[in-house]
């Protein structure tokens, strides 16, 4: 559930980027770093021109969930939506990326061993897609429900190519017309048939990374239906090592959790709800 | 070696209180972290008399070249950290200096006799920015304040005193000066500037404030001008050491401060940056002043074969 990571940040090269409809895929080699598991996360900052762009930022660096990490090569999926991403966005290959990580406690495997769904909207895919590869690798039946905005972002389905999948769309231009969570009510409301596929007493577990409002709409269902839930939360954070206590998220128990070492998965159950930004 | 109030310190960088959770950073990165300890000292967060959850998020605001935080100061309390923070902080390769803040004397006071008893830490930081209950103002911003606060702790604990000063008072100087009179043996400064930022989505219909705790401090390099100008302003006042802060993120920041008359040199924000900030700044201080004392010997030649020339 925990990769450590090398003390400090280390510069790594970034190997290659490409599109993947309006998202961008980088790609870094990492020789030395060790494996991560998936969930985990690295932060992120050009080696050049970090900082000093609009309003004078970016100047800390931001967390990204891994994509893909294979034989010390790291994979990121990021939207230039702000100057930080925006930044990395333009990294081609050659150019200097300074990393920390792996970071936080990533997923854990199912309660029964048997059935995972994964529930993705935006950005939010790329740890699913890495958990994917590692539960389908330890022979757990995955299903994939991913949201989109439209028909351009859903271009990003494609990499969950390895799980049967369903795909919503906010303008139904692609998929079912609404939102992810509408098909995990209805994956969920079938759970008859998934015994029936999977043998009594299987109890699906979910996975899921996105926007807040989504993860809350995840939370609360799952809470009502007696599932048990994984969210890889995303909040705002200096350093990624529990250093700034930026990242806190409210526990049902009292007081908080930070997402970079307590998460970014945290079980559902935990939470008392997910902030919204 | 250095010595600062007493303590043998490899090396003049310290961490800056609140910008480094050696207990977090050991789940994050394990026992490297004990190998290659950034810092020559470590400064614990403030601990409180009580349990703190800290600030409802968000508690953090990017900025240019700086950010704000309203963290809260989320801590165990007293008992939490003696029980369970101070077993593990006792295993750090370094001198353990804890920082504390009370919002009464009487609070202090069980704070320093508390975490001065225990042999594991070795000197005291007190976070005076916090407003006195009588007059509102910031204990630290305020030298009446501030000496009755010492009076009444000084006596309390023979460990080395630090005085964390605030940057929001009227006399930077005034205040240390103050600290220093009543048995102060250091100041640390500067503690972050007040600062605030509103919300993206609502500047302009329903404007309000992004952070959940409505203000914080403002770190980074956007305030590293003003912590020159705040230590060479302390420096000027007192004769007691200081451990200057506010912004370094490198050597040559590191060397600003020793250069206007601090001891110590403390790194916080870059931490964030990247965990080993710490000893790359101690790294480059280092060659930096071999540098200068080769820099120096070339001078010094230089003027002999100028004497020798004039001669």
């Amino acid at each position: 559930m925990r990769t450590l990571a090398p003390f400090g940040r280390r510069r790594v090269a970034v190997t290659g980027a490409e599109d993947v409809g309006p998202y961008r895929v980088l790609h870094a080699a990492d020789p030395d770093g060790p494996a991560p598991w998936p969930g985990q996360f690295y932060m992120l900052a050009s080696a050049e021109r970090w900082g000093a762009g609009v309003d004078e930022r970016p100047f800390l660096p931001r967390a990204f969930s891994f994509l893909h990490a294979t034989q010390g090569r790291l994979s990121f999926m990021l939207e230039d939506v702000g100057p930080g991403t925006r930044r990395l966005a333009e990294l081609v290959a050659g150019d200097g990326l300074q990393i920390v990580g792996p970071l936080g406690r990533g997923f854990s495997a199912p309660r029964d061993g048997r059935v995972a769904i994964l529930v993705g909207g935006g950005i939010g895919i790329p740890p699913l897609v890495a958990w994917a590869r590692a539960l389908t690798e330890g022979g757990v039946a995955v299903r994939g429900l991913l949201g989109f905005r439209d028909a351009a972002h859903a271009q990003a389905a494609r990499l969950l190519a390895s799980a049967p999948i369903r795909v919503a769309t906010d303008d139904g231009s692609v998929g079912r017309h609404g939102l992810v969570t509408e098909l995990l009510a209805g994956e969920l409301h079938d759970a008859s048939e998934l015994r029936a596929q999977h043998g009594d007493g299987t109890v699906a577990t979910v996975y899921s990374c996105g926007p807040p409002a989504m993860l809350e709409a995840v939370r609360v269902l799952c809470a009502a239906r007696g599932v048990p839930a994984q969210l890889a939360l995303e909040a705002g954070m200096a350093c990624g090592f529990g250093a700034c206590y930026g990242c806190a998220v409210p526990l049902r128990e009292g007081g908080y959790a930070r997402v970079c070492v307590d998460g970014p998965v945290i079980d559902a159950a935990r939470l008392l709800a997910v902030p919204a930004r | 070696m250095i010595d600062f109030c007493g303590l043998q310190l490899a090396h003049p960088i310290v961490n800056g209180s609140g910008t480094f959770d050696a207990i977090a950073a050991r789940r994050a990165f394990g026992d490297a972290l004990l190998a290659a300890f950034p810092f020559s000292a470590f400064v614990s967060k403030t601990i409180t008399l009580h349990p703190r959850d800290g600030n409802p998020p968000p508690r953090l605001w990017e900025t240019p070249a700086g950010m704000i935080n309203s963290i809260g100061l989320p801590n165990r309390g007293l008992q939490g950290y003696l029980e369970h923070d101070l077993p593990q902080l006792a295993q750090l390769p370094v001198a353990l200096i804890t920082n504390v803040m009370g919002s009464t004397a009487q609070e202090v006071a069980l704070l320093v006799e508390a975490v001065g008893d225990r042999d594991e830490i070795a000197a005291i930081e007190l976070n005076v920015s916090c407003p006195n209950v009588r007059t509102g103002l910031d204990i630290g911003a305020d030298p009446g304040s501030l000496a009755e606060l010492m009076r009444a702790v000084r006596p309390l604990s023979a460990k080395p005193l630090i005085v964390k000063l605030t940057p929001s008072t009227a006399d930077v100087g005034a205040v240390a000066a103050a600290a220093e009179a009543e048995g102060a043996d250091a100041v640390s400064l500067i503690n972050t500037l007040r600062a605030t930022a509103l919300h993206p989505a609502a500047v302009r219909r329903a404007p309000r404030r992004w952070l959940g705790g409505g203000a914080g401090g403002l770190s980074g390099p956007a305030i590293r001008a003003i912590a020159l100008a705040q230590v060479t302003a302390v420096a000027g006042k007192v004769t007691i050491p200081i451990v200057g802060m506010g912004g370094v993120g490198s050597g040559r920041h590191a060397q600003d401060l020793l250069s206007a008359g601090a001891t110590l040199v403390a790194v916080g924000t870059e931490s964030f940056r990247d965990p080993a900030a710490g000893s790359r700044i101690a790294a480059e201080l280092k060659s930096l002043q071999i540098a200068n004392v080769a820099d120096m010997y070339e001078a010094q030649v230089e003027v002999d074969l100028n004497s020798v020339d004039s001669a």
